[in-house]
């Protein structure tokens, strides 16, 4: 072999590629073969977990980031992923249970369960516990299944950014039951930036390293902090009302931007419901970057939305009066203020 | 005239009362050697007397003081030490020929009362630390440790924390100061222990009990604990039920307990009963839950006879993991299954209670699988005999695979009508009507058959779906339109992605907002051959 990459490795790109085409065709039967296969050839069982599937579950995302897919068919590709991770189950090593107790679940109102699924059967592959119990799970069912199990640590896995005030309720709840919490996934941010400000005890960036650092003991119990400590910027209430009034602001921005875009009166109504849902979750992502303190994530879901509107054939730039109007609105609320000018900014920056 | 300082250094008369002064004093020359001495310095420093020196006759502490002061060191310094089992302040007086008046302000109150209210404090602290602690989990095991980390940390070297027998082993965990608490079968005899039965019985309440060291049984020793010193048993009192036992070792290389120590030793014990014995309810509670809760939740589904069959559910409550909408898959021989989805009315534990009796009792029809219209009004007489005030809604479905594709001959009674996904994104609804079960002694019902090809999708779903409030715009119906809408681009999706993709969808609507149950069942015809292991591997994780 001439190419620089390992065997292994160049082995795992191959079937990664095959399983890419399996799943985007939503053929069943060829994904879970493929996979099957490279277990057979002898490729690790953790690389074809997280290289494999994981690999190609990171480029499903991707690609609807991108639009090129529709969530339905994420959701189709992403359910014959889990399919596929639920029929090897079977196949995998499963070495003695010798490393301590693990829960995985997502943060309540999370729908991508493959990343949390990925992490315990690699969890399991080392020797660990696990008691997967997936996504929706509501809190009150975590906390039981705590009080009930008592595991050394909750590995909690978000994806979407606006959850993230769920996440900090749920980490907050699990650590009042005695056990400590470690996060993962794009919701903590680059760096995983949220996760200590949220009070977990640990962020990993990927399944590999999570399992890295259970194994090299358990996480500390004790964390004695009230919530409010964590984010003291709450006390001005300002993500407290943002929140509770959001219908009310997306329907007054909504109202705002009919007057100023007359193109808008010949958007059909499944435009019109689009728009609402874009606004929707403008507002929801400033509540979440109030809730945090910081803007970055609001920053980059206005550039992440300003390319898909151009895919979709919308000038981003009415993305423009969106927040100008959202800040009108705020003008009483100075760090929703600062937070929208920041976006503005970033929006203007991206669009030039 | 007082004004010659050595006259004044060398006679301290006239007295004035200073020999009969309350406070202890004691003049010293410049050389160390005593002028005067006044009788309540006499009364505790016996030796004392003028012409002695100070190094001799005074404490150390306060000879030091002395000397500190000629050299000019330790400026401002407190003077403080103890005689016998007192202690004093000694604040010096000096005179212009170098001489010094040490007057001793006794502080023995001072000082106990200052020592005592650090041991409380920190017995107090103690004893908040555990509280909070010991209520922070539920959960049996997880409270013995903490409880036996707290007491090896604070109250002794070591402690155990036995529960009451069960076929003659006792659970146990012991904790050995720095080290982690460890959990043992112990396979022992509790009469060995002088204490120990009268302590786990819990009742009557006994005090906590000293054991001779010597006495104490092998097991009790803690592997690398050293010699022992000091042991106590106490009771765990339980509320109602005995909590089991606190045993706390102490080396040899320390104090025995003191009877404050003791005390806070019972309040200990106290808590650690009532959160052990919140934690064994909570236990017994929750595995009685769990165990009805699975009998009531809706089954996982699989595969059966070359159809795909997935549902997912949401209930109304997310205290409980129950509700009123139900659904089941049968397999009933021959490639045919009976896929059914329902809700009867309300919501919450009751509603799941009913739902679950018509689970059965259509489980019990499953032989007249093949007469939907005979099955409903058995049903139905069933519900009104036993008296139900509640109704349901129901939708019966037999499935078959002809070839290629799948034969859903469907009968609704009062339910939403299903939509068929077809290959093409065209969605159709099954029309036909029905009456609701449990209400009118007589039901209408009509049975339609539909095939679905290869990728095609019959999907039955709860009002809970389609009667979600919310929106970007608040307080808009989710509606059967836009679910429709949704379903066009869902054409060829596998059934566990489509059910999941609905409750999504429904659930993103809501918002957060509150929501009735929600329950999506997808019946598909697979496409393509069946993948490996294919017949029982369509599990759907059920919650």
């Amino acid at each position: 072999m001439t190419d620089t990459a390992s065997p292994a490795q160049s082995t795992a790109s191959t079937y990664y590629d095959r399983l890419w085409d399996a799943v985007i065709a939503i053929d069943e039967r060829r994904a879970v073969d493929t996979v099957l296969a490279a277990l057979e050839e002898g490729v690790d069982p953790e690389t074809v977990l997280l290289d494999v599937v994981g690999g190609v579950q990171r480029r499903i995302g991707a690609a609807w980031a991108a639009n090129e897919i529709s969530v339905a068919q994420e959701h189709a590709a992403t359910a014959i992923n889990e399919r596929v991770v639920v029929t090897i189950g079977g196949q995998l090593p499963r070495p003695q249970q010798t490393r301590g107790r693990v829960t995985v679940a997502c943060v309540d109102g999370e729908w991508h369960a493959l990343p949390a699924r990925l992490l315990a059967e690699v969890l399991s592959l080392r020797g660990f516990h696990v008691d997967y119990l997936g996504a929706q799970v509501p809190a009150p069912h975590l906390i039981t299944h705590l009080h009930r199990t008592s595991p050394d640590v909750v590995a909690l896995s978000g994806s979407i950014p606006t959850r993230l005030p769920v996440a900090h309720a749920t980490i907050t709840a699990c650590q009042s039951a005695g056990v400590p919490v470690m996060v993962g996934g794009a919701a903590f941010g680059p760096g995983g930036r949220y996760a200590s400000l949220l009070g977990a005890q640990a962020w990993a960036p990927d399944a590999r390293a999570a399992a890295d650092r259970l194994a090299q003991g358990p996480l500390p119990r004790t964390s004695s902090h009230q919530p409010i400590d964590d984010l003291p910027h709450l006390a001005d209430q300002e993500y407290t009302l943002v929140s509770r009034t959001s219908t009310q602001l997306v329907r007054t921005v909504f109202a705002g931007l009919e007057e100023r875009l007359p193109e808008m009166r010949d958007y059909t109504d499944v435009q019109r419901q689009q728009t609402a849902r874009d606004l929707a979750d403008i507002v929801d992502f400033l509540a979440a970057a109030l809730y945090v303190g910081e803007g970055s994530l609001l920053n980059s879901f206005v550039r992440w939305t300003a390319d898909i509107l151009a895919a979709r054939g919308v000038p981003a730039a009415s993305l423009t009066p969106a927040l100008s109007l959202l800040a009108a609105e705020l003008r009483d609320f100075p760090r929703a203020t600062s937070l929208l000018a920041s976006a503005q900014a970033a929006l203007a920056a991206h669009l030039s | 005239m007082l004004t010659d300082p050595a006259r004044r250094s060398a006679a301290p008369a006239p007295d004035l009362g200073w020999d009969s002064a309350p406070s202890p004093a004691l003049h010293v020359g410049a050389d160390g050697v005593l002028v005067a001495v006044n009788a309540a310095a006499r009364a505790i420093l016996h030796s004392a007397a003028p012409g002695r020196h100070v190094d001799d006759c005074a404490p150390d502490w306060l000879a030091q003081a002395h000397r500190d002061r000629a050299d000019e060191k330790a400026d401002g310094a407190e003077h403080a030490g103890r005689v016998d089992d007192r202690t004093f302040l000694a604040q010096p007086v000096g005179f212009p020929d170098g001489g010094v008046m040490w007057w001793l302000i006794e502080t023995t109150d001072v000082s106990m009362l200052r020592e005592d209210l650090r041991a409380e404090r920190e017995r107090a602290d103690f004893l908040r630390i555990a509280s909070d602690e010991l209520l922070t989990s539920l959960n049996v095991a997880r409270t013995m440790e903490v409880a036996t980390e707290l007491a090896a940390g604070r109250l002794a070297d070591a402690a155990w924390i036995i529960e009451p027998d069960v076929r003659g082993r006792h659970t146990a965990v012991v904790c050995v100061r720095g080290e982690r608490p460890r959990r043992v079968m112990l396979d022992v005899r509790a009469q060995e222990l002088p204490g120990l039965v009268e302590a786990l019985q819990g009742f009557p309440p006994v005090p906590s009990r000293w054991i001779d060291p010597r006495l104490a049984p092998a097991w009790v020793v803690p592997d690398g604990f050293g010699s022992m010193g000091s042991v106590v048993v106490t009771a765990l009192p339980g509320h109602g039920v005995p909590a089991g036992a606190l045993i706390l070792l102490r080396t040899t290389e320390q104090r025995v307990f003191s009877e404050p120590e003791e005390a806070v030793a019972r309040l200990f014990a106290a808590r650690v009963g009532a959160a052990l014995s919140a934690a064994r309810l909570f236990e017994e509670q929750s595995s009685i839950t769990d165990i009805l809760t699975a009998q009531l939740l809706p089954p996982a589904l699989e595969r059966a006879d070359g159809v795909d069959f997935a549902g997912i559910y949401r209930p109304a409550q997310d205290t409980s993991r129950l509700g009123g909408d139900f659904y089941d898959v049968h397999r009933l021989g021959g490639g045919e299954s009976l896929a059914l989805l329902g809700d009867v009315c309300g919501k919450g534990l009751e509603a799941a209670v009913l739902a679950g009796k018509i689970r059965n009792t259509l489980q019990a029809l499953l032989p007249m699988a093949d007469d939907h219209r005979h099955m409903l009004e058995l049903l139905n007489s069933s519900l009104r005999s036993a008296h139900e005030t509640r109704f349901a809604t129901l939708v019966l479905a037999s499935t078959a695979r002809v070839g290629d594709t799948v034969r859903v001959r469907l009968t609704r009674a009062g339910h939403l009508p299903p939509l068929v996904v077809r290959g093409d994104g065209r969605v159709e609804e099954v029309l036909g009507k029905g009456s609701l079960i449990g209400v009118l002694p007589a039901i209408e019902t009509s049975t339609h058959t539909i095939d679905l090809a290869p990728g095609e999708t019959c999907l039955l779903y709860t009002d809970g779906i389609i009667e979600a409030v919310g929106g970007p715009l608040g307080g808009e119906m989710f509606g059967e339109d836009r679910l429709r809408r949704a379903l066009t681009e869902c054409a060829g999706m596998p059934a566990e992605a489509l059910v999941a993709h609905v409750l999504m969808l429904a659930t993103d609507w809501l918002g957060g907002a509150a929501h009735d149950d929600m329950a999506v069942l997808a019946i598909t015809a697979p496409t393509g051959p069946q993948p490996h292991g294919a017949g029982t591997d369509g599990a759907t994780p059920a919650r």
